[in-house]
């Protein structure tokens, strides 16, 4: 593991400059995310957080290697990012594990790919499995594990290959916000002691606050990058900072911002003007109070 | 062991209820023969459950009957492994390369709705040997239910799976081979045994048309030589073997599939 670290700890930038990435219709060009610039530090958090479809996945897709970029850059320690590789791990929402191979056997894929030998990366992958508790559940094929289990299990198998950065794509948007909780702080406890880059995706205000150093926050299509804000809260975190004044105040901040997009990204503007002619029985009140 | 028995009390009862509906089965045989009931169907001339008995322990003693079916079954083996073995690759090659898939599919769609007994007289001008088209039909046969199922597997792969395995550094090759592959799995193991199934309906044709020996041949022979009892019997191993092969697929889909609860 400290190896892991050491390896990690100066590597790792990503930079996104003037990115845009247009894709055709029959209707012509739709720009699905314009002008947006991100950096990440080396061994800093940072997470994406905009209303659905604002080209959030987009963007991350895009340093992932599976997207390239219409125009701008895409570099990760100032080499541009062209094709998939095991130095940019990647989590995603979908459970991902490969259910033919049991749980060791899926951590032990991307070390394998790098040709180390079996007896080598079983140690390896038993070690980071330790680490993350799931070592009873080795020899577990995916199907018999929780969704928790399974993202606890895709996370270290993106780590097992020592990338210099973590992206993840909305990976606890499929659980229930109890075992979300849980998964978080796990998250936190393995970023700090990896000193990996992270990239995260969410839709989550209290989950992008908790988690990050900073917020970008994305507009509603075509995709750009609203504003970004700094996460000043103390580490190590804990839940219990979830109530704190502090938290709260980013909160209020963030929610301000979200919801206006999520409501421009509902469709153009809604507002009592737009409800005239339609049969919504609105009991009187406004849309925007219902709203 | 009366733990065990409260466990599987479901179990104790489907393969109860089974034996039951077996044993009327034959039950109701028993009676529509030896009574000779004939009311539009005729079962004056079928043999009885114990006349077929007979007959079995007859042909067991001298041999003839293992000899058929260890024929059938050889040719079943044959034509089913060369299906096996050139439909799995073909169907992999052509969910992976659209090329291949555009060059072959047509062919493929042309051919696969020609039933197998229909190749029996072109099989005949084609192979020299009478047991080569034999074989040859068993191969049409299961040849196209196990093309479509592995492309079926192959247009099934979960996308997401590729994304990771890419994302872990794997070569094009061995995301073929280690996301590809074991993903389209159970879609070939289901085309194995509908292969299998079709592979015993144009066998048994095959033979019964243009056979010296085998189970299809023994049946439509004892046919010929008003050998009543015989017929039966023929049937009841045709659909033993076809019961024990398609058991021998599942078993073999379980060893290879250990991720599988229940196929």
């Amino acid at each position: 593991m400290s190896e892991l670290a050491a390896a990690a700890s100066d590597k790792g930038r990503i930079e996104v400059s003037h990115f845009g990435l247009s894709y055709d219709s029959l209707d012509g060009p739709v720009e699905a995310v314009t002008e947006a610039d991100i950096v990440v530090e080396p061994g800093e958090f940072v997470s994406i957080i905009g209303p659905s479809g604002c080209g959030k996945s987009t963007l991350l897709n895009a340093v992932a290697g599976f997207l390239k970029p219409t125009r701008g850059n895409v570099l990760v320690d100032d080499e541009p990012v062209s094709r998939p590789s095991a130095d940019r791990g990647m989590v995603f929402q979908q459970y991902s594990l490969f259910p033919w191979k049991t749980v060791r056997e899926n951590v032990e894929f991307g070390l394998k790919m790098k040709g180390m030998e079996r007896s080598r990366r079983e140690t390896a992958a038993r070690t980071l499995l330790g680490l993350a508790g799931l070592l009873a559940f080795e020899n577990h094929y995916p199907d018999r594990l929780s969704g928790g289990m399974k993202q606890r299990v895709g996370i270290v198998r993106a780590l097992a290959t020592g990338p210099k950065v973590l992206l993840l794509d909305e990976p606890f948007g499929a659980l229930d916000a109890q075992t979300r909780i849980i998964m978080q702080q796990i998250l936190t406890n393995m970023w700090q002691r990896l000193k990996i880059s992270v990239l995260f995706v969410t839709h989550d205000i209290d989950e992008a606050i908790f988690l990050s150093d900073r917020v970008y926050c994305m507009t509603a299509r075509p995709g750009t990058i609203k504003a970004e804000i700094n996460i000043p809260l103390a580490r190590p975190r804990h839940q219990a900072m979830m109530m704190s004044s502090e938290f709260l105040a980013l909160r209020r901040g963030l929610m301000s911002l979200i919801s206006e997009e999520s409501l421009k990204a509902m469709g153009g503007e809604i507002n009592d003007d737009a409800l005239q002619g339609l049969t919504i029985d609105t009991h009187g009140h406004t849309l925007s109070d219902m709203l | 062991m009366v733990a065990w028995l409260a466990l599987h009390r479901a179990e104790m009862r489907s393969v109860l209820l089974g034996a039951i509906s077996l044993a009327l089965f034959i039950l109701s045989w028993h009676f529509l023969t030896t009574y000779r009931v004939s009311f539009h169907v005729r079962f004056a001339n079928v043999p009885t459950p114990a006349q077929v008995f007979e007959s079995f322990v007859r042909a067991t003693h001298n041999g003839t009957l293992l000899h058929h079916v260890v024929l059938s079954c050889r040719r079943i083996a044959m034509g089913f492994i060369i299906a096996t073995v050139i439909a799995v690759p073909l169907g992999l090659v052509m969910g992976r390369f659209r090329f291949a898939r555009d060059v072959v599919f047509p062919v493929s769609e042309v051919l696969r709705p020609i039933p197998a007994i229909a190749w029996v007289p072109m099989s005949i001008m084609l192979w020299p040997s009478n047991e080569e088209s034999i074989v040859f039909i068993t191969f049409i046969g299961s040849f196209f239910p196990i093309l479509l199922n592995t492309l079926h597997g192959m247009a099934n792969v979960d996308p997401v799976l590729v994304r990771a395995s890419q994302c872990l550094g794997a070569s094009e090759f061995s995301i073929f081979r280690d996301v590809y592959f074991p993903a389209s799995l159970p879609s070939i193991f289901t085309g194995l045994t509908v292969g299998m199934g079709v592979a015993w309906v144009s066998l048994i044709a095959a033979e019964m048309i243009s056979g010296q020996f085998g189970i299809g041949y023994f049946t439509w022979e004892a046919y010929s030589l008003v050998q009543y009892s015989d017929i039966a019997l023929g049937m009841i191993c045709i659909g033993i073997l076809g019961l024990g092969s398609s058991a021998l697929i599942r078993g073999i889909g379980r060893i290879v599939m250990p991720w599988k609860k229940s196929t």
